[in-house]
């Protein structure tokens, strides 16, 4: 890793680990009364730990002119291995926190492991460690090989992919010392969220300063979505984080909104981080490898323009969605709801473009797991937002919210969306990254295949009888005109799905730890060589649709 | 429109600036309006602010992750006011920075829960939920008895909060140490400065039951018995609530 860096990037890695480890020392002094200062440790620490790993390759020879020639691949793979161990850590946590609903002793009498503190850690490993890291990862591969241009240095994704890495270590182990900002999917404090902006500007810079590179005159759809992702959550983190904190030496801070705007400012963000986190990302992974793998042109160019604009658009809207029937005016419910109702349209236009790319390949999704990955994943997207469309309907809503079939409408999106799509592009990524013809074993995809199948529709059923279920009984009226049960009466109610649920999140869980070792041994087993070359023509798949000659 | 695009997808910066723009407009028009808009919150003269105690209490409820199971909204649904009070208005949570309005109800929505139970009910039950509630499935939070509050910083804290728009007096700020110890205190001189400084109606008494020590419990039990009960606005006629 550090053999690869030039020494001017090696110096200047120096530079910025030794500033770190100052700031982590300050933190650590100002800190010192405070939760906060575990976490200046613990800046220290990284910092020192990468001070010695540059310390102990720094005097390896420089390298070679010769990697201009190659696509800069290391941190892609480095990505997705550091991706499918925050999918093992954060799964297991989550399904820990899935038996704890039905077993409440589980806690050991301590702070650190109850509910409350660990069901952040679940969806902060999931969505921001696994999700965050696969597209941090697969965004870098898919960015060089559509614009033909390697990436502008050797350093700057190491410092995003170990800066967002940084991020997420503080926030896990923050929720579980305490420190959280209680903003769902935005918890992590003040100086936790102003690290992340320093590393996502310079994401950000890399994409800028590799597509002024690119060979390719046209940015690729998968790009789009990529730039989407970036900029978009830049915008919603920033604005819903604002926050003034106690003093520089205390993590804790005061969100500088309150009330109906904070709620309608953290929806605005908490459902746009769904759409520009979990859903543009993701299809920017889809356009490139779903295309690639069935080695069929993307079905529709306009198609996929439609769909683009339109989800960056009306998805911006439907946030409010989340507060049917709360303190919000009622104006602004009704035009989130109007929006997310119009958001099926470019939804379903993309989930359609995926599966109708795969016409003339379907002989190779019964046979490749790895793309029957990705197809279901299509599925899921289109099944998912659909329910997320109907559920955002007010008069559904009155039932829906507060309810588990808001978890498994959540969860039928991340396991049967996201984590497909996800585990679809590893499987296809990982033997073309580490030169294998294949990866280690066909049947263990298939097999890792099924049980995330099988433990996404266990949950996803649970999810919606319990929810349903819980729904009604709050409503239900004996005939004497009085609430016919108590809340008791429906918690009861709950027992058998929250045992089916935790069942159905174990299955998923053993999937991903059959897909880490059969990475691992695709890893072990690969030939040492040389990187993927910088290609001097158009990859034939990706601009291979007609709308894409004229002109050239 | 799409030749447009055609030339549009061959420039980075037209690109980056066009995502930013056709993202931009939702959250503009849905959220600015909120602030300038005034039927958006009631008003409600008699609100007042939350004490230095409660507002440890808040803190810790937020630490614990409490908003992820218990909702603080009831919505304008008749089965949700006939189980749990009034419906929620706006005026109720413009203290809360951040709101905890909640998403999910694996736990009953707590809007309205202040004195609905008795303190030692709350601290039976936070101690052990199974011990109250059979059925239960809260984590126990026994540990809470065992630690004490932090008070050293409650004046730094009520400042920061101030920063944000709660209108905290320097007085309030000065004696916020104070005023903690002496809410849960009531035979204590400090006591005095509490209902001085927030009113008459504040709680003021030994909420985990052990007069001498201040505790993270008490803190807790100070806040779930204040929820719903900082202003009377919601139940009042609602011709009777300005706007």
């Amino acid at each position: 890793m550090i053999g690869q860096l030039t020494i001017g990037e090696r110096q200047f890695a120096l530079v910025m680990l030794l500033a770190l480890a100052v700031i982590g020392f300050a933190i650590a002094v100002a800190g010192r009364d405070d939760l906060l200062g575990g976490h200046g440790a613990l800046v220290i620490l990284v910092a020192l730990a990468g001070i010695f790993a540059v310390i102990h390759g720094y005097y390896l020879p420089a390298p070679s002119e010769q990697r201009f020639e190659r696509y800069y691949d290391d941190p892609t793979k480095v990505g997705i291995i550091v991706a499918m161990g925050w999918a093992v850590f954060g799964l297991f946590v989550g399904d820990w926190v899935a038996w704890l609903l039905v077993y409440p002793e589980l806690t050991f009498d301590a702070g650190w492991s109850s509910f409350g503190r660990i069901r952040p850690v679940h969806t902060t490993s999931v969505i921001f460690g696994f999700g965050g890291n696969a597209l941090i990862a697969t965004s870098l591969y898919v960015l060089q090989r559509t614009s033909r241009a390697r990436l502008p240095d050797q350093l700057s994704p190491w410092f995003v992919l170990f800066g967002y890495n940084l991020f997420c270590l503080l926030a896990v182990t923050g929720y579980m010392m305490g420190i959280t900002q209680s903003k769902e999917y935005a918890e992590p404090e003040w100086y936790a969220d102003i690290w992340l902006v320093i590393v996502w500007v310079v994401y950000f810079s890399i994409y800028l300063r590799t597509l002024a590179r690119r060979k390719e005159p046209h940015i690729y759809v998968a790009n789009w979505y990529y730039m989407a992702f970036i900029l978009v959550v830049a915008i919603l983190h920033i604005v819903n984080n604002l926050a003034v904190p106690v003093s520089l030496g205390h993590a804790k801070s005061y969100s500088s909104f309150s009330g109906v705007q904070d709620a309608m400012t953290q929806w605005w963000y908490g459902h746009n981080a769904v759409a520009f986190f979990l859903t543009a990302g993701f299809l920017g992974m889809m356009y490139y490898y779903l295309p690639k793998r069935a080695n069929r042109p993307i079905f529709s160019y306009r198609l996929s323009i439609i769909s683009f604009w339109g989800i960056t658009f009306f998805y911006m809207w439907a946030g409010s969605h989340h507060l049917h029937y709360t303190a919000l005016p009622h104006w602004v419910q009704t035009l989130g709801m109007t929006f997310s109702v119009m958001l099926l349209v470019p939804s379903w236009a993309s989930a359609a473009n995926a599966l109708l790319t795969l016409n003339g390949a379907w002989d190779k999704v019964r046979e490749d797991a790895t793309l029957r990955f990705m197809m279901v994943a299509a599925v899921f997207y289109g099944l998912s937002t659909f329910e997320g469309s109907f559920m955002a309907i007010r008069s559904v809503n009155s039932l829906s919210h507060y309810t588990d079939w808001t978890v498994g409408h959540v969860h039928a999106g991340t396991l049967g969306w996201v984590a497909m799509i996800t585990f679809g592009a590893i499987y296809a990524s990982v033997p073309w990254l580490w030169k294998r013809e294949s990866m280690y074993s066909a049947r263990l995809v298939e097999v890792h295949f099924w049980l995330a199948v099988a433990g996404t529709i266990v949950y996803v059923f649970a999810m919606w009888n319990s929810g349903i279920i819980q729904g009604l009984m709050w409503r239900t009226y004996s005939e004497s005109g009085t609430l016919a049960y108590s809340f008791v009466d429906s918690l009861v109610a709950m027992r058998p799905y929250y045992i089916a649920r935790a069942v159905g999140g174990l299955l998923f869980l053993i999937g991903a730890v059959v897909g880490c070792y059969n990475i691992w041994m695709t890893i072990r087993t690969a030939p040492r060589t040389a990187g993927e070359a910088v290609s001097a023509k158009p990859d034939s798949v990706l601009v291979g649709t007609p709308a894409l000659q004229p002109g050239e | 429109m799409f030749g447009f695009h055609y030339r549009l997808e061959r420039k980075a910066i037209g690109l980056v600036l066009a995502i930013i723009g056709v993202a931009s407009i939702g959250g503009i028009v849905e959220i600015a309006p909120l602030f300038t808009i005034h039927q958006t919150v009631e008003q409600a003269p008699d609100m007042r602010v939350y004490t230095p105690l409660e507002l440890a209490g808040r803190n810790i409820y937020i630490r614990e992750g409490c908003y992820s199971c218990h909702s603080q909204m009831i919505r304008t649904l008749r089965d949700e006011v006939e189980r749990y009070g009034p419906y929620s208005l706006a005026v109720e949570s413009k203290y809360d920075h951040p709101m905890l309005w909640g998403s999910k109800r694996t736990g009953p929505d707590l809007a309205r829960v202040g004195g609905k139970y008795s303190d030692e009910w709350h601290v039976a039950h936070l101690n052990n939920p199974r011990a109250v509630m059979p059925e239960s499935i809260m984590p126990a939070y026994a540990w809470l008895s065992r630690t004490a509050l932090r008070t050293d910083d409650l004046g730094a804290q009520l400042k920061a909060i101030r920063a944000v728009g709660v209108p905290y007096t320097d007085d309030m700020i000065a004696n916020a140490p104070a005023d903690a110890y002496g809410q849960a205190a009531p035979d204590s001189p400090d006591a005095e400065g509490v209902t001085k400084h927030y009113g008459a109606a504040t709680n003021v008494r030994a909420f985990d039951g052990v007069p001498g020590s201040l505790t993270e419990m008490d803190a807790l039990v100070a806040y779930l018995q204040i929820l719903g009960r900082l202003t009377d606005a919601a139940h009042k006629p609602v011709a009777a609530v300005g706007r």
